[in-house]
């Protein structure tokens, strides 16, 4: 299978909705005649132009409440932060109209948008740039949050929440925009495009004896603690990638864990009532007689996002320590 | 250039403006009647909150009837209509019943909301009418956003935008303002200024006062407009200026409509008449009130009498009544509606809507 890039994968994505749907448009900042600040939107502009790849200025809470406004009215606008972090800028239009206004019209809205951008750490851009809001976000009942690890989930991913009724968050990161991964021409496909439904869970490696659970870029610092501990000690960890947080499969979490008795969640977001919290909380109510363990969480050390770059690195997961945590439970 | 404020002139006949001279004495009268049943509904209303029937806040538009009426009476197929949370009036004037609009306020399954929003959240997408919005200013990026897909789909039509004169110093609305201004989007932003943002006044809450607060729109390059919102011939005559504009350039505008509330902010707004006099109150009431001021235009006309008034008082009177009394004969909604209206795809029980878990209580 050909292999390209998680940021060519989103590309694709777009391109190919933007083709399906006349009323798919793409809103950002920078997302047109720059080419994307991260190049996720280069060349849709000279493809589709200004009616269909739209230039916002800097003004999160105005272009996001616009696009949420428009998309009440049947537009579907695929809105692009240039770093999910300035969700925050937009918050109120986020939490407060596009998540709440289908419940407080008893049904008669609904806003089909998605947000998407960069969500993570790891970029020595200090604590403003760094924000991991995907336990914020799924805490709001009406939102959903998605957030993939390989350019494959990627794609599947975005085509799927373009054409998902409700609003999508859907949280990439910059450390996986190079990253290159198997991702099947459309002509290979039975269906002759890559669709991958929200809401599940994909088992990235089998394992028999601990189930290292995460999701975004951790599933793949998960991937290579896992060959760590099968090369030096002989564990055999199964990783499981969330890809949706909300909605959220469950059954392949508790099945990974009921056959493998150890849990562990990774994850770059805070500790505090992060979405390890949710997940360890589900384990020990669903499977407690399963567990031969304690379910343990490994987060970002909890201080807003340092800037140094060797600190970085140590702040958020690493497979060493991955590894460290998980020896402790086998 | 900026224009002084100016004390609202009464020299220009907009009886005679096209769009008022087409008007029949049927049209005339439906105006009016539709500011008396706003009355209407809006003074039984409080009568039920304060007798402990309602939950939450209750945002009385007694006083501002004619800026929803005349705004909305030159509204077409494709105009749409977006207010903040003093929405009652706004969803009589696109045609909600008084008994959805009533039983939303008593909290019943029967509201316009199935009782899942209150009194600051009113929606009737079906007429046009986005809501209902609870948070200041919030709805201004959302009214760009309903005259950005007007244009996107090539449609002739324009959003209507309703907001306080506390709204304009938030920072969503000037960031609506330069995105309506710089992608030319057919939005009016309706400023309803009665003069005080709860309970402070416009000039202890908005600089440079003595030019008004539409004239902020300067600063973006945009149309705009102050008008004497006691005088419904001129809130239409001059609110079809900023609507043909949107028809026709496919422009926005702000248009600031001067008007008045006699209630508090909300009905449990105790400093009411602390921060405003009560000689105040009542000098509005008895010179500027809007709906005196067309009844009296027409009985000047001849298109009604005293009488006729007085009964159509009752009769909207009566109509709010009822509206009550089917409210509370309707039921609440059940406890398994709670979780009813959260996600699309889970209310058509489509596949995305059964895959995956939704709810986590």
């Amino acid at each position: 299978m050909r292999e390209i890039t998680y940021r060519q994968a989103l590309n694709e994505a777009l391109d190919e909705e933007l083709a399906r749907d006349e009323n798919v448009c793409i809103i950002g900042e920078e997302v047109a005649q720059y080419n994307g600040a991260y190049k996720v939107t280069e060349g849709l502009w000279d493809k589709w132009g200004d009616k269909r790849v739209i230039d916002a200025p800097i003004s999160e809470a105005g272009f996001i409440g616009m696009g949420i406004g428009a998309s009440m009215l049947g537009i579907r606008p695929v809105m692009e932060l240039m770093f999910f972090s300035f969700a925050y800028v937009a918050f109120d239009q986020m939490m407060n109209n596009a998540a709440t206004v289908r419940y407080m019209s008893g049904g008669l809205i609904n806003v089909p948008i998605v947000v998407r951008g960069p969500a993570n750490g790891g970029t020595n851009v200090g604590a403003t740039h760094s924000h991991t809001p995907e336990n914020i976000f799924a805490n709001m009942p009406g939102l959903k949050v998605v957030s993939p690890a390989t350019p494959r989930d990627a794609k599947g991913l975005l085509k799927q929440s373009i054409r998902d009724n409700d609003p999508v968050y859907f949280m990439e990161n910059t450390l996986l925009y190079g990253e290159k991964g198997p991702v099947p021409e459309n002509d290979e496909l039975p269906d002759g495009e890559l669709l991958i439904p929200l809401g599940k869970a994909e088992v990235k490696k089998e394992g028999a004896d601990l189930s290292l659970i995460a999701h975004g870029r951790a599933v793949i610092t998960c991937l290579k603690a896992a060959e760590i501990l099968q090369a030096e000690h002989g564990i055999d960890a199964e990783v499981v990638d969330l890809r949706s947080i909300r909605p959220l499969d469950e059954e392949t979490i508790l099945e990974s864990v009921r056959k493998t008795n150890r849990a562990v969640y990774v994850e770059e977001n805070k500790p505090f009532c992060g979405v390890g919290a949710q997940i360890a909380s589900m384990i020990q109510e669903q499977a407690f007689d399963y567990l031969d363990a304690p379910v343990l969480r490994i987060s970002s050390i909890d201080s807003p996002a340092i800037y140094s770059p060797p600190l970085e690195k140590k702040q958020l997961p690493y497979p060493e320590l991955v590894v460290e945590r998980a020896l402790s439970i086998c | 250039m900026a224009k002084k404020k100016a004390e609202h002139q009464t020299d220009t006949d907009y009886a005679q403006d096209p769009v008022n001279a087409k008007l029949s004495a049927e049209d005339k009268i439906d105006l009016l009647r539709q500011m008396v049943r706003i009355r209407r509904f809006e003074t039984v209303s409080l009568k039920y909150y304060q007798q402990g029937k309602m939950g939450g806040f209750l945002h009385l538009y007694i006083g501002q009837e004619s800026v929803a009426v005349g705004t909305i009476s030159l509204c077409g197929e494709n105009d749409h209509i977006i207010t903040a949370y003093r929405d009652h009036g706004h969803a009589l004037s696109v045609g909600m019943s008084m008994n959805e609009c009533m039983a939303e306020l008593f909290g019943k399954k029967t509201g316009c909301s199935k009782g899942k929003g209150g009194s600051m959240h009113y929606f009737a997408p079906d007429k046009n009418y986005w809501g209902g919005h609870g948070i200041v200013a919030g709805q201004t990026p959302l009214g760009a956003g309903l005259a950005f897909a007007l244009k996107y789909k090539g449609l002739k039509g324009c959003c209507l935008c309703y907001l306080g004169d506390g709204a304009v110093n938030q920072g969503a609305y000037h960031e609506a303002l330069n995105l309506a201004e710089l992608w030319d989007l057919p939005v009016i932003y309706v400023i309803e200024n009665n003069g005080y943002s709860m309970g402070t006044s416009q000039e202890r809450s908005s600089a440079h006062p003595e030019i008004g607060l539409a004239a902020r729109a300067e600063a973006y390059g945009m149309e705009w407009d102050q008008i004497n919102g006691e005088n419904l011939y001129e809130v239409r005559a001059r609110t079809q200026v900023a609507i043909d504009r949107a028809h026709n350039e496919g422009r926005p505008t702000v248009i600031e409509i001067d008007t008045y509330r006699y209630k508090g902010h909300s009905v449990a707004d105790a400093n009411a008449e602390k921060y405003r006099t009560k000689e105040e109150i009542q000098k509005y009431m008895n010179e500027h009130d809007p709906l005196t001021l067309w009844k009296d235009q027409l009985v000047s006309e001849g298109v009604v009498t005293e009488d006729d008034f007085k009964a159509m008082m009752k009769e909207a009177g009566e109509e709010a009544e009822a509206a009550a009394r089917f409210a509370q004969q309707s039921d609440f909604p059940d406890e398994s509606e709670i979780l009813d209206d959260v996600y699309w795809e889970v209310d058509n029980d489509t596949e995305a809507g059964n895959t995956g878990r939704h709810f986590f209580h």
